[in-house]
C-alpha cells in the first residue's frame, strides 16, 4: 500500500506545522504550505493524495486556490478547512471539486476520518 | 418622549372651542344689538307719533275754544253782553254740545267784571282784574291762554280770554276750561300699565295731574316707594322744549323713555313717559331667547369639541404606541444586526488562535504517549493539564460554534410545518426531564392553526430553547403552557411558551435577546440562546415579544407568518 500523502494548506503557522507533525507521527507522509501560491508551486514538482485547504487566507483564498489545484492535479482530493460562518465556501468548494469540508478548529479524530474517506475514494474504494 | 396628552387635549378642545365660540358670540351679540337698535327706533318712532298726535289733538281742542269765542265775542255787542241774562242764554247755547266751559265773564276796559255767568257768581261778580297779570296781557295781545292758576276763586283752573274792540272802546270775554277736557285728552296717552302723560308749562310747572308724578302746579317728580318712607325724584325739565325731543335718560336708577313737543296753541309741553321695560319686552324676550340659543350653541361646541378631541387623542396615543412599538423593534434590529457582524468577526479571529491550542495540546498528547515521557515523575500532572487545555479549547469552540449560529446567514429552509404537531413533537423531547422535577406540560393547541410554510428545524430549535429555558425558569414544580392561536386578520400564527417561574426583572426585559446576556451562573449559560432565537425567528419573517411578571411567570409569544 502506498504511503498516504497529504498536503496542508495554511497561513496559520503554528497550526500547519503542528498538524503536520501530528500526521507525520501517525505514519501519514505530510508537508505544509503557508498560502495558496505556495502549494501550487509544490504540487508542481510532487503529487498529493489529498489536499486540507484553508478557506480563509490572504493573497489567494482556499476557492480561487481549489481552482488552480483542480486544472492542475484533478486527481488530488481537497478537504476544505472552514469557519462556520463560511459553511457557504465549504459548499461552494464542494461545486467546484472538493470532497468535503471540515469545520475549523476540528479535532484531529475528525479530520483524520475525513482525510481517510477521501484517500478511499481517491482509491477507488468509495464513490 | 412622553407626551403630556392632557396638556394636548386641553390646547386642542379650548383650540377648538375658542374658534366656534368666538364667531358665535360675535355674530350673536351683533345680531342682538342691530335688533335692538331697530327695535328702539322702532319705539321712538311710534312715541314720537303718539306724542304728536296727542298734542294735536290738544291744538285742535284750544284752536275750536277759540275760534267759538271769537265769534261769540264779534257777533254780540258789548251792550248785549252785559246783560246777564243774555249772557247766560250764550253760555247754555255754548254748554249745550260741549262741557268744556265752567263759566264765562264779560270785563270792561277798567277791568270791571260786568257780568258773570257761572257757579262762583257771588264770589267773584264784585272783582276788578285791573290788577291781574292776564288782564294786561289780553289787552297787549288781544288773546291770552293762561296757565292753570287759583285766582281768586281759590281753585285750579286756566282761562282763555279774548278782547273785542268796539268802536272807540274795548272789552274783554273771559272762559273758564274745564280740567277734566285737557286731562282725558292727556290721559289717553297712558298706554301701557307704567306709562305717564302731562303737561308744562315754561316754569315746568304741572298743568295737568300726571298719573304718577304729582299734582297741579307741582314740579313733575316720580314717587319712589321705599320700605319707610316715600321719596320722590324729579322728572327731566322739558319746559324749554322747542320741537319735538326723544331721549331715554337713565336716572336715579330709572330707567326711562321721554317724549317731549310744545302744543303750538299755548305755551305748554306735552311730556310723555313709557316704561322700557314695558315697551320693549319683545326686545328682552328676545334677548332671553338668543341667551338661551347661545348657551345651547356653547355646550353643543363644548361638548362636540371634548368627543372630537378625546377620538383624537387617542389616536395620536395609538399611533404613538405604535411608533413606540416600531422604533423598539427597529432598535431591537439594528442592534441584532450590528452584534452579528461583531460576534461574526470577533469568532473568526478567535478560531485561528484556538485551532492552533488545540493541535499544540494534541501534539502535547501525542507526545505524552511515547514511553519515555510516561516514565517521568510529573507525567500524571502532564497528562492531566492537557486533557483540561482540550477540554476547554472544546469548551470555547462550543461557544465559538454558538456565536457563529447566531451571525450566519443561511437561506432558511421552505417546508409546510404543521405547527400544533411541531409543538407537540418538540414539547415532547422534554416531557420525561420534566416529570422528573414534576413539572407539568400543558398544551392547549387552537384547531384552527393552519399548516404553514418556514424552516421547520429553525422553529423547533427556538421553541425547543423556549421549553428549556422555562423550565429552568421554573427550577421545580410548576407548569409550562404551550399554546397555538391563529390571528386569521393578519395571518399569523402565534405560539406561546408561558411559564410559572420566577419571572423576569424590568431592568433585564430588554436586555434578554442581546447576546451573552445571561441571569444563570457563570458557565451554565452562554447567553446566546434567546438572541440566536430571536435572529432566527426575524429571519424567518417573525416576531418575538416577551411579557414578564416577577414571581409570577414569563410569557415569550412568537409571531410567524403564514407563508
Amino acid at each position: 500500500m502506498d504511503t498516504l500523502r497529504v498536503l496542508i494548506v495554511d497561513d496559520e503557522d503554528d497550526f500547519r506545522e503542528t498538524i503536520v507533525k501530528r500526521l507525520n507521527a501517525r505514519k501519514i507522509q505530510s508537508e505544509g504550505a503557508a498560502s495558496g501560491v505556495k502549494a501550487l508551486e509544490v504540487l508542481k514538482d510532487k503529487d498529493f493524495d489529498v489536499i486540507v485547504l484553508d478557506v480563509k487566507m490572504p493573497d489567494m483564498d482556499g476557492i480561487e486556490t481549489l481552482r488552480h489545484i483542480k486544472k492542475l492535479k484533478p486527481e488530488t482530493e481537497v478537504i476544505m478547512l472552514t469557519g462556520h460562518a463560511s459553511v457557504e465556501f465549504g459548499l461552494k468548494g464542494m461545486q467546484l471539486g472538493a470532497f468535503d469540508y471540515v469545520m475549523k478548529p476540528a479535532p484531529l479524530n475528525e479530520l483524520l476520518d475525513t482525510i481517510g474517506q477521501a484517500y478511499n475514494k481517491k482509491r477507488g474504494l468509495i464513490h | 418622549m412622553e407626551r403630556n396628552y392632557r396638556k394636548l387635549w386641553w390646547q386642542h378642545c379650548l383650540a377648538i372651542i375658542g374658534f366656534s365660540v368666538i364667531p358665535l358670540l360675535i355674530v350673536n351679540y351683533s345680531l342682538y344689538k342691530l335688533f335692538d337698535r331697530i327695535y328702539t327706533e322702532k319705539v321712538m318712532d311710534s312715541l314720537r307719533s303718539e306724542v304728536e298726535n296727542r298734542r294735536d289733538s290738544i291744538d285742535l281742542f284750544f284752536r275750536e275754544r277759540i275760534a267759538q269765542l271769537y265769534t261769540i265775542a264779534n257777533t254780540n255787542t258789548f251792550q248785549q253782553m252785559t246783560d246777564e241774562g243774555y249772557l247766560n242764554r250764550i253760555f247754555e247755547i255754548m254748554h249745550a254740545k260741549s262741557d268744556s266751559y265752567m263759566d264765562i265773564g264779560v270785563i270792561d276796559n277798567e277791568g270791571r267784571h260786568l257780568a258773570y255767568v257761572g257757579p262762583y257768581y257771588e264770589m267773584l261778580k264784585q272783582v276788578n282784574y285791573k290788577n291781574e297779570f292776564w288782564f294786561n296781557a289780553v289787552k297787549a295781545n288781544g288773546l291770552y291762554i293762561s296757565d292753570i292758576f287759583m285766582g281768586f276763586r281759590k281753585v285750579p283752573h286756566f282761562i282763555i280770554a279774548v278782547m273785542v274792540r268796539e268802536k272807540n272802546t274795548s272789552w274783554i270775554l273771559r272762559v273758564t276750561i274745564n280740567l277734566k277736557n285737557i286731562d282725558d285728552i292727556v290721559q289717553k296717552a297712558w298706554a301701557g300699565t307704567l306709562s305717564d302723560a302731562f303737561i308744562v308749562n315754561k316754569k315746568n310747572v304741572l298743568q295737568t295731574r300726571p298719573r304718577f308724578g304729582g299734582n297741579f302746579l307741582e314740579v313733575p317728580a316720580f314717587p319712589e316707594y321705599m320700605s319707610d318712607s316715600l321719596k320722590s325724584h324729579p322728572y327731566p325739565d322739558y319746559s324749554a322744549t322747542v320741537a319735538t325731543k326723544l331721549e331715554r335718560v337713565t336716572y336715579s336708577g330709572m330707567d326711562a323713555f321721554f317724549a317731549a313737543v310744545p302744543i303750538d296753541s299755548t305755551k305748554w309741553i306735552l311730556v310723555i313717559k313709557e316704561n322700557p321695560d314695558e315697551i320693549l319686552t319683545p326686545l328682552a324676550k328676545g334677548q332671553h331667547w338668543m341667551l338661551l340659543l347661545t348657551a345651547a350653541g356653547l355646550a353643543i361646541i363644548a361638548t362636540g369639541a371634548a368627543l372630537f378631541t378625546n377620538t383624537l387623542i387617542n389616536r395620536i396615543k395609538e399611533t404613538d404606541r405604535e411608533n413606540d412599538t416600531n422604533s423598539d423593534m427597529l432598535l431591537q434590529a439594528n442592534k441584532m444586526i450590528a452584534l452579528s457582524k461583531m460576534a461574526a468577526g470577533i469568532a473568526h479571529e478567535v478560531n485561528n488562535p484556538l485551532a492552533s491550542i488545540a493541535e499544540k495540546a494534541g501534539w502535547l498528547k501525542d507526545l505524552l504517549a511515547e514511553e519515555d515521557i510516561a516514565g517521568s515523575a510529573n507525567f500524571a500532572e502532564f497528562n492531566e493539564s492537557v486533557d483540561k487545555i482540550e477540554q476547554h479549547v472544546a469548551r470555547a469552540r462550543k461557544i465559538i460554534h454558538n456565536l457563529l449560529g447566531f451571525a450566519r446567514r443561511m437561506e432558511p429552509a421552505k417546508e409546510k410545518i404543521n405547527v400544533n404537531n411541531l409543538l407537540d413533537e418538540t414539547a415532547g423531547f422534554l416531557e420525561n426531564e420534566a416529570r422528573y422535577v414534576n413539572i407539568r406540560i400543558d398544551k392547549q393547541y387552537e384547531d384552527n392553526v393552519p399548516v404553514i410554510t418556514s424552516d421547520l428545524s429553525q422553529i423547533q430549535q427556538v421553541v425547543l430553547n423556549l421549553l428549556n429555558n422555562a423550565i429552568d425558569a421554573i427550577g421545580h414544580d410548576g407548569t409550562v403552557t404551550v399554546s397555538s392561536h391563529y390571528h386569521e386578520k393578519t395571518s399569523e400564527v402565534e405560539i406561546n411558551v408561558a411559564d410559572t417561574g420566577k419571572g423576569i426583572a424590568e431592568n433585564d426585559l430588554n436586555k434578554i435577546f442581546d447576546p451573552f446576556f445571561t441571569t444563570k451562573e457563570v458557565g451554565k449559560g452562554t447567553g446566546l440562546g434567546l438572541s440566536i432565537s430571536y435572529s432566527i425567528i426575524e429571519k424567518l419573517g417573525g416576531k418575538m415579544k416577551v411579557q414578564s411578571k416577577v414571581g409570577k411567570g414569563t410569557v415569550f409569544t412568537i409571531l410567524l407568518p403564514k407563508h
